[in-house]
């Protein structure tokens, strides 16, 4: 779970500081209090997320030590570009709260913080896209769904702070840039979710122990009480439940976020819309959430094949 | 595809005459919960719900339809691949796999609890310790194998010496004329999940009273 939380709340952070840096680099004029509340929403998130991916460690203490094989692991690349990112963003906010305006606030920063963010959401999605033999995971759309949920989520929050912060002018196109990223985010996510639905799975139980007779079953997985096996790789929920969250995680991560932008997007420059983005927020929120659960249920491991029947 | 070493030890089961015993897993045990490694721990052992850390696990399966169907007990343990994917993942070097012998060792003292070897190993070998929070897994009995103080007849990994069928072979697949490579030549020794690519080092010999059944059923 800790995973989730972490690769979703990193994702939105991502999104936003996405939002701003191309915005600067744009020319696009956003108020000082805009970027100082949109880089310091994204440095609360990016936090929290590290926090989570602590927590997701049985060894805390010994974080440290995951950076050392950059040259082979994608877990261990991403331990060094997400702090690595956090130090821009914060750097960045630093200059945005007590410097002038200068080509290194203005056009370094926003490049390093978007080669940073692009290449944290490319470790990210690797270190599941790399793993060979869970084939709901390596694909290039494990990417794409990353980069894309990232780009909504955050553009939608991006959106809301607009319309919070009074800034009326940009509600308007940072509405449509956000729906645009929804929508995008959402053809890749269900094209991925059909995939690995009609996926047929490369190991069966007669590769696994090499038996060719058939049918073959287990009788006993070796032990009565479970263990590790059957506790890490499997989520125990009913195909309902896995049907039901399917349809959440589409439905309010980016059906329900896409309408409630409407309101900014075809109304006038009023504050109207922002108790409706902040609501878009929210719901977005809980159906990315799912969407990330959903993704790592959606995984069968083949090791599964192992462990069937308990006697 | 990763470099191959000269030497590379390994297991070869006999799936004809394994009986199921699990003599194998409680050798296991009580070898490398004694070891300077630290133990190998179980929550609520004696409850309603035990569980605990293993290295090796034996299950049962049956083939075929009634009434010629067979009994396969199949003993799993960690296949120490030459191109093990558990390896690579690890971010702190503390899963790796030894140049003088091959056998795939986890180093407690590095380990994170990460988890993520376990999800990058398709044979589901690896068990966490919920204790100790390290990683752990089949050495192959290394602080065991090497042991000048124990006589050399004991110098097997404990499941083998413990085995009363003699279904466990233990030896350097690479040598041609060990053990271990006479009999997966002679005997059609077969690796787990090949579509992988894992290149296992431990191989199964097939039963044979199976194989026949399976070729009538082709046929």
């Amino acid at each position: 779970m800790s995973v989730v939380f972490f690769t979703t709340l990193a994702g939105v952070g991502q999104g936003v500081v996405m939002a701003i840096a191309l915005s600067a680099l744009a020319g696009v004029t956003l108020s000082a209090s805009l970027v100082v509340s949109g880089l310091a929403v994204s440095l609360t998130l990016l936090l929290i997320a590290l926090g989570a991916s602590f927590l997701h460690l049985g060894r805390p203490g010994r974080a440290w030590r995951a950076v050392m094989m950059w040259r082979t692991s994608w877990l261990s690349r991403e331990v060094i570009v997400l702090p690595a990112f956090i130090a821009v963003v914060a750097l960045w906010l630093g200059m945005h709260l007590w410097q002038e305006p200068g080509p290194l606030r203005d056009i370094v920063l926003p490049l390093v913080a978007i080669a940073l963010c692009i290449g944290l959401w490319y470790c990210t999605a690797m270190i599941y896209a790399c793993i060979r033999f869970i084939q709901e995971w390596a694909h290039p759309l494990t990417l794409v769904n990353y980069t894309l949920i990232g780009l909504s989520s955050g553009l939608v929050l991006f959106t809301a702070l607009c319309a919070l912060n009074g800034d009326a002018a940009l509600v308007r196109p940072a509405a449509g840039w956000a729906l645009f990223f929804t929508v995008l985010a959402a053809v890749a996510r269900i094209v991925a979710i059909a995939r690995n639905v009609r996926l047929k799975p490369k190991s069966t139980l007669h590769s696994a122990i090499g038996v060719k007779t058939a049918p073959l079953r287990q009788k006993s997985m070796g032990m009565t009480g479970g263990s590790f096996n059957t506790r890490e790789f499997m989520h125990g929920k009913t195909i309902a439940f896995l049907s039901g969250i399917r349809y959440f995680a589409i439905g309010a991560g980016f059906v329900a976020p896409a309408m409630l932008l409407l309101p900014a997007l075809l109304g006038g420059g009023e504050t109207g819309p922002g108790g409706w983005l902040l609501l878009a927020v929210l719901v977005q929120s809980a159906g990315v959430l799912a969407d990330r659960w959903y993704f790592f249920a959606q995984a069968r491991h083949p090791q599964n094949l192992y462990y069937q029947i308990v006697s | 595809m990763a470099q191959t070493y000269a030497k590379q030890l390994a297991l070869v089961i006999d799936l004809n005459v394994c009986v199921g015993c699990h003599a194998c897993v409680t050798s296991c045990k009580q070898w490398n919960t004694s070891g300077s490694a630290g133990p190998l721990s179980d929550q609520d052992p004696y409850g309603e719900t035990p569980s605990g850390t293993f290295f090796n696990r034996v299950q049962t399966y049956e083939a075929g339809v009634f009434p010629a169907t067979e009994t396969v007990h199949f003993p799993k343990s960690c296949l120490h691949c030459e191109d093990p994917p558990c390896v690579p993942v690890c971010p702190t070097g503390a899963s790796y796999k030894r140049k003088e012998d091959g056998i795939v060792l986890v180093d407690y003292d590095k380990c994170i609890a990460c988890k993520y070897c376990a999800w990058a190993c398709p044979y589901g070998a690896r068990e966490i310790d919920e204790e100790r929070q390290v990683m752990t897994k089949c050495t192959l009995c290394v602080d065991r194998i090497y042991d000048e103080s124990i006589p050399v007849a004991e110098r097997r990994p404990a499941c083998v010496t413990a085995c009363p069928t003699n279904a466990r072979l233990f030896g350097d697949v690479k040598d041609p004329q060990s053990e271990v490579s006479v009999a997966i030549r002679e005997r059609g020794g077969y690796a787990l999940m090949p579509e992988w690519q894992t290149r296992p080092a431990n191989q199964y010999l097939p039963r044979s009273i199976t194989e026949t059944i399976a070729a009538v059923q082709a046929e």
